[in-house]
């Protein structure tokens, strides 16, 4: 998912980079109203746990692995606006100090990875919250949905980003299917390991997850125990 | 006292904020040149206490003062420089890719730069003879070796006063003989926080007993090793066969 | 597909060189040019990026760094590879019979495109990293007008890289060795058990960490302990200008 230089062309990854620009400053102007200073050592230590998780292959079918892309888990961990920063910061460092996505390709990355899960990811993780029962069970099939959803989103908008700026050498339903196609399968894990995430932080320390909301508050109660 | 202690607790009492009290009214003074042991059982309130030597927590109620400064808000920049903490786990203490630039992080970030922050980088390194390593990475060295560079990230800083939490954990008997004598031969003002009531006889003088998060005994550390019924009480106890004897 | 990140970061100190002397940012500006002179190259004149990886080689050399630290970051691209090799299959007419498979003219050149133009990215960004400190660059980027509380974010994230990776490596010891070899979805339930205990162990190893660093005056920046480099963009800015140089040749013809 690392899209690397070259797949997508100089004036549509330029485009991107401005629209990421532009996503990560609303992100900015959001966070601070949530005192952004003194969150910043919790955001960088989600930053630090999406990058290592990035680096636990999970397997996905005979022997093949996929790997965590952690937007909708920072999102549900320290809320959509620290998460896409955790996300934006994890891009920027990987693509600068580890060339795993190209620099030229960071605002399709920042664009796929770090605001489609932080905006459709979570706003369906919000939508989702208020359906399910509020109770720990609701609160992990919602994340687990969102998940899936925004590894499957994250596809399709590269997709879209390649059919504007990709090479037109494949026709663009066959790269769809394709894309889809594998993502889907990596969603499924993507959704297992953040559910299994989020229920693990939340029975031992039910006040780090951020979108835990009220089940947060009344962390000791029975009802955030019971699964 | 006519001498300005160099560090000085009054009536500290510190409330997590789950609730859980670690420290309930604890009064201690250390004068300029002693070493002290702090003596307790796991949760005794021991780190606790040690964080709240620099300003890390801040009482509850009561008061801090380290030779004569409070420790809060203003000041709390020259009371770090003051008070040198070395953490019980050198791995939450080095962090920097190598040796030297983790020694040179506190002067740093005392705006020290150029030729001077190179001098005392150097000179720390050499007081804990690990000046042969400054430019290896810390996690490639011992854990006696990053015990020691640990010590020299804190001497960089130019304290005048060392706070130790366990600095004997999970030592191999010469790694431990080599910091007690590092310690004892640096001659300052050092408080020793340990379970290890062996370690705390070799280095210091004067101990203090904490359970439960008061100051339950407070005197000549031998006094107090011999006081078995006393150590009993407080889930401490000398290894078995060992006698304590002057020396 | 990413386990290079584990040792991706050079332990102990930059190697002098010219380099390694330039301002980060500068190097980081340059990087972003080359890279969008490459993307812009158009795939079919292949000389051109013959010459792009000259420059590439002039990098490397006058960074004093070795090429088995070069070849090694190519391992990164693995995934998109896939990508590559899959467009002469997908793609669409005219095709070319080679051993009896009819491979897609287009889909050739765009699974060449990707392979070059990715594999020069790889490369050049290695470079940086092997030259410039990972503290430096977060100045850098400063300099560049990044927003201060990303730059910390990043200074707190590379901080508890090594927290978080430590801790995973022993979970993943203590895994492996009850003999979990999962080859399944199904069967990576251990493995998203892994990654809630790592959050909530490095969680509470960065809080004593956050301490340790409060303790030695931490405010909040990390302070830069490296020689002062020269912000000079010349001769530095010549190196993406002979790309962007070579880009508009190619372009042209």
């Amino acid at each position: 998912m690392h899209v690397p230089d070259g797949v997508v062309d100089a004036p549509t990854s330029l485009a991107a980079g401005v629209a990421a620009v532009g996503a990560v400053a609303l992100s900015l102007r959001a966070a601070r109203a949530e005192a952004l200073e003194a969150r910043a050592p919790l955001t960088g230590l989600v930053a630090a746990f999406v990058f290592a998780a990035q680096m636990l292959n999970f397997p996905v079918a005979s022997g093949t692995s996929g790997h965590l892309l952690g937007g909708l888990l920072a999102a549900v961990l320290v809320g959509p606006w620290l998460g896409s920063l955790a996300v934006t910061t994890v891009l920027v460092v990987q693509a600068l100090l580890f060339a795993d996505g190209g620099i030229s390709a960071l605002g399709v990355n920042v664009l796929n990875m770090a605001i489609v899960p932080a905006v459709l990811g979570y706003g369906l993780f919000w939508v989702a919250r208020r359906l399910l029962p509020g109770t720990r069970r609701g609160l992990l099939a919602a994340t687990a949905l969102a998940a899936f959803a925004s590894v499957v989103l994250a596809s399709v908008a590269f997709t879209l980003e390649y059919a504007v700026g990709g090479n037109h050498a494949a026709p663009i339903g066959t790269v769809l299917t394709a894309m889809v196609g594998v993502h889907v399968l990596i969603g499924l894990g993507e959704a297992a390991i953040t559910a299994l995430t989020v229920g693990a932080v939340l029975s031992a320390r039910p006040d780090l997850v951020h979108g835990a909301g009220e089940l947060r508050r009344r962390a000791s109660g029975h009802e955030a125990v019971a699964a | 006292m006519n001498e300005r202690a160099a560090l000085e607790l009054r009536g500290v009492t510190f409330a997590y904020p789950d609730g859980h009290v670690a420290l309930r009214g604890v009064d201690l003074t250390v004068h300029a040149g002693e070493r002290v042991a702090i003596l307790g059982p796991n949760g005794s309130g021991k780190t606790t206490l040690v964080l709240h030597l620099n300003g890390i927590h801040s009482p509850t109620a009561g008061t801090v003062t380290v030779e004569g400064l409070a420790v809060s808000g203003a000041e709390l920049r020259e009371v770090r420089r003051r008070v040198g903490l070395v953490f019980q786990d050198p791995d939450d203490q080095l962090f920097m890719p190598t040796v030297g630039q983790d020694v040179a992080f506190g002067p740093a970030n005392l705006g020290l730069r150029g030729a001077a922050l190179e001098a005392r980088v150097a000179d720390a390194l050499e007081r804990v003879g690990m000046a042969d390593c400054r430019d290896r990475a810390p996690h490639h060295l011992s854990l006696g070796q990053r015990r020691r560079v640990a010590l020299a990230t804190v001497l960089s800083m130019h304290p005048d006063v060392l706070v130790f939490d366990e600095p004997s954990a999970n030592l191999d008997p010469a790694a431990r003989r080599e910091l007690a004598d590092l310690v004892v031969g640096l001659a300052m003002t050092t408080v020793v926080v340990t379970h290890d009531l062996l370690y705390a006889a070799e280095l210091c003088p004067r101990s203090v007993l904490l359970d439960d998060g008061v100051v339950v005994a407070d005197g000549p550390t031998l006094d107090i090793l011999r006081d078995r019924e006393l150590l009993a009480a407080h889930r401490l106890e000398l290894p078995r066969g060992v006698a304590l004897v002057d020396w | 597909m990413s386990g290079g990140h584990g040792h991706a970061v050079r332990a102990g100190a930059v190697p002098a060189s010219v380099v390694s002397r330039l301002d980060a940012g500068v190097k980081v500006v340059c990087l972003v040019a080359f890279l969008f002179a490459v993307v812009a190259t158009p795939a079919r004149q292949v000389w051109a990026f013959g010459a792009h990886l000259g420059l590439v080689v002039l990098a490397v050399v006058l960074a004093r760094m070795p090429f088995g630290a070069l070849l090694r970051r190519l391992a990164l691209e693995v995934p998109f590879v896939a990508f590559a090799l899959a467009l002469p299959f997908l793609g669409r007419a005219p095709f070319h019979t080679v051993l009896g498979v009819e491979l897609s003219v287009p889909g050739l050149w765009a699974g060449w495109s990707i392979m070059a133009k990715a594999t020069l990215g790889v490369l050049a960004t290695a470079v940086l990293a092997w030259s410039t400190a990972v503290a430096e660059i977060l100045v850098g980027l400063e300099e560049l007008r990044m927003p201060a509380s990303l730059v910390a974010i990043a200074a707190f994230m590379l901080r508890y890289l090594d927290v978080v990776a430590g801790e995973l490596r022993r979970l993943q010891l203590a895994r492996l060795s009850r003999a979990d070899d999962p080859r399944w979805i199904w069967q990576g339930r251990a493995v998203a058990a892994t990654a809630g205990s790592l959050f909530v162990r490095s969680f509470e190893r960065g809080e004593r960490v956050h301490q340790a660093m409060l303790a030695r005056g931490f405010d909040g920046r990390m302070p830069v302990t490296t020689a002062p480099t020269a912000r000079r963009w010349w001769p530095a800015l010549a190196w993406p200008g002979a790309a962007w140089a070579v880009a508009a040749v190619a372009m042209a013809r």
